[in-house]
């Protein structure tokens, strides 16, 4: 029966799989999603930490060195590194780029998320949903998965990436490889998800809501920007003040996580997606 | 089952304004239902009320026995095929992503999808567009696509929303060949149209709707019967002066004669009275031509007696 669990994530599946196939074919659409990636996760890293492990100035190295002792001692005592630039491209790598693996996985999913209620709209398929069997709880779980999978694949093979770069610019100053540390792993798979799924509930929400995909984009930034911030700052924090932290800071995020999107799947209804009903 | 549809002073608002107001239906199963109106009509709105893709604000409507907007709406429109009048298709998709997708929605056996996709397209004469983007379809690929997405998972029945709207004549043929053959395989359709040339000869059952109710329904013959008591004769004749005389007869009710005589008589059992008057009076007929009312006729005759 088209009630049962197995056969209901089955048809939300078929709905995710179907949105992720379209937005493969939509390369206008995430290539910009993909440039703002590699730049954040691999561009701009990899130049900063290639200048700073190269630092042969005394002058600028001393400088560095006294970034490095501006830092909270409880974090000194972990960075790596004998000389000034080494500890300073430590420092960089671990604790300072920490928000942007927030940062970009987030706006990746709120752009897709914003597009993907509301693209049915606009294009006139969401009539075909709503004729079809599945089930709004279907459709909404289908919509969610689209919107995650681009968020976390963009976040883990960022991931993936920043710490091959960091490894290989950085590992050779301070030992060998050293990257993940513990912080950057609780980051990476217990804080951001939750974030990921907060913003997609709100996003979610919104867009089933909203006449156009502009309206939905408009709103979404009003709403995602100051959880960006959130979570710029909760990754900063977790980095800076530990593991116990960042444990707490994602428990704290996937009850709010569980209880926005338990809310926000009331939001997808079959006269929405026929363009009706504010 | 009685009946497919069974719709009892349905209503529907969308803020102030009563898309469907008091919809009565009763369609049996089996049966090629057509729904009849001008823009604005609430045939839409029908149709997404059918599916439970809308709820009604009141009265009682049933599909299959069951509320399509309550709990066993799902079951509903599984066995809802819906061709809307925009196609709804996903541009970005090949043609077979398109099939493939609707058969997975609506639970077709994933053994058999392949070839049921690979039928559909070929009934539908689509099958050398399967690769291609849907973007790239033109109109009438498009609609046979959404035919093709409509029919795929073999419906109980099957709602088509002005299903020949901008098409070229090739594919509303095939339209109007599926409904027929839906209809030979013992299959519901409901077929909303203000075409009403299209709707002639397909429809067992006509349901004339005005701003959202239900003005008339019945069987085509039932219409006539109600609507158009009398019988209409064509006439001509080698003198056609003689025709006039047929204006005096006491049966007749209306005659006229612009190039061919057209003659209303009370009843169809007059035809022989006047055929022999008129021969007597020596008129040497070479045309007498008892009309059946077009739908058409029915439909403005109707209206007009509802105005």
């Amino acid at each position: 029966m088209s009630t049962s669990h197995g056969s209901s994530y089955a048809r939300a599946w078929t709905i995710a799989r179907t949105d992720l196939r379209q937005l493969r074919q939509a390369r206008d659409f995430w290539m910009p999603l993909m440039i703002i990636a590699s730049l954040f996760f691999v561009v701009i890293p990899g130049i900063l930490l290639l200048i700073i492990t190269r630092v042969s100035n005394i002058e600028l190295a001393s400088q560095l060195s006294d970034v490095i002792g501006a830092l909270p001692t409880a974090i000194q005592e972990h960075v790596k590194g004998e000389s000034g630039p080494t500890q300073a491209s430590y420092a960089l790598a671990v604790y300072l780029f920490a928000p942007l693996a927030i940062v970009v996985p987030l706006t990746v999913s709120s752009a897709v998320g914003a597009n993907t209620i509301i693209g049915e709209r606009e294009r006139g398929s969401g009539e075909f949903l709503a004729h079809s069997p599945a089930s709004e709880r279907e459709i909404y779980l289908g919509k969610l998965i689209a919107a995650l999978i681009p968020g976390y694949l963009t976040a883990f093979v960022g991931f993936g990436l920043y710490s091959l770069i960091v490894n290989l610019l950085v590992g050779p100053k301070v030992g060998g490889w050293f990257f993940p540390t513990t912080s950057w792993v609780l980051l990476m798979f217990w804080v951001l998800p939750p974030f990921i799924c907060l913003a997609l509930a709100m996003i979610l929400a919104i867009s089933a809501r909203v006449s156009s995909a502009a309206a939905a984009q408009q709103s979404s930034a009003l709403v995602t920007l100051p959880l960006i911030l959130i979570a710029y700052s909760v990754a900063s924090g977790s980095m800076f003040e530990g593991n116990m932290l960042a444990i707490l800071i994602g428990a704290g995020a996937w009850i709010g996580a569980i209880l926005a999107l338990t809310r926000s799947s009331k939001a997808v209804r079959r006269e929405r997606l026929l363009g009706m009903g504010g | 089952m009685d009946t497919v549809i069974s719709a009892r002073e349905v209503i529907r608002t969308f803020g102030e304004t009563r898309a469907v107001d008091g919809l009565d239906l009763e369609i049996p199963p089996g049966s090629v239902t057509v729904l009849l109106g001008p823009n604005g009509a609430g045939k839409t709105t029908v149709v997404r009320l059918l599916t439970g893709a809308l709820a009604a604000d009141s009265g009682d409507l049933t599909v299959f026995g069951i509320d399509p907007s309550g709990r066993g709406g799902a079951e509903v429109r599984r066995r809802c095929g819906v061709v809307p009048a925009r196609p709804a298709l996903y541009d970005r998709l090949s043609g077979y992503d398109n099939l493939r997708y609707a058969g997975e929605l609506f639970e077709v056996d994933k053994d058999s999808l392949p070839d049921r996709i690979t039928h559909a397209a070929e009934r539908f004469g689509i099958v050398d567009a399967l690769d291609r983007r849907v973007g790239a379809y033109s109109t009438g690929m498009r609609a046979r696509l959404a035919l093709a997405r409509a029919v795929l998972h073999e419906p109980d029945l099957l709602l088509l929303d002005e299903p020949t709207a901008g098409l070229d004549p090739e594919s509303a043929k095939a339209v109007l060949g599926l409904i027929d053959e839906l209809a030979e395989q013992g299959k519901s359709v409901v077929m909303c149209t203000h075409l009403l040339l299209e709707a002639e000869g397909l429809a067992d059952h006509v349901v004339v709707l005005d701003r959202g109710t239900t003005l008339v329904s019945g069987s085509p013959e039932e219409l006539t019967r109600q609507f158009w008591p009398g019988t209409r004769v064509v006439l001509d004749a080698e003198q056609p002066d003689v025709l006039d005389r047929a204006a005096r007869l006491p049966y007749v009710r209306d005659y006229s004669r612009n190039g061919v005589a057209t003659v209303d008589l009370a009843t169809v059992d007059a035809v022989p009275d006047l055929v022999n008057e008129l021969v007597s009076a020596g008129a040497r007929l070479t045309r007498v031509e008892p009309q059946v009312p077009s739908l058409e006729q029915l439909y403005f005759e109707i209206r007009s007696r509802q105005a």
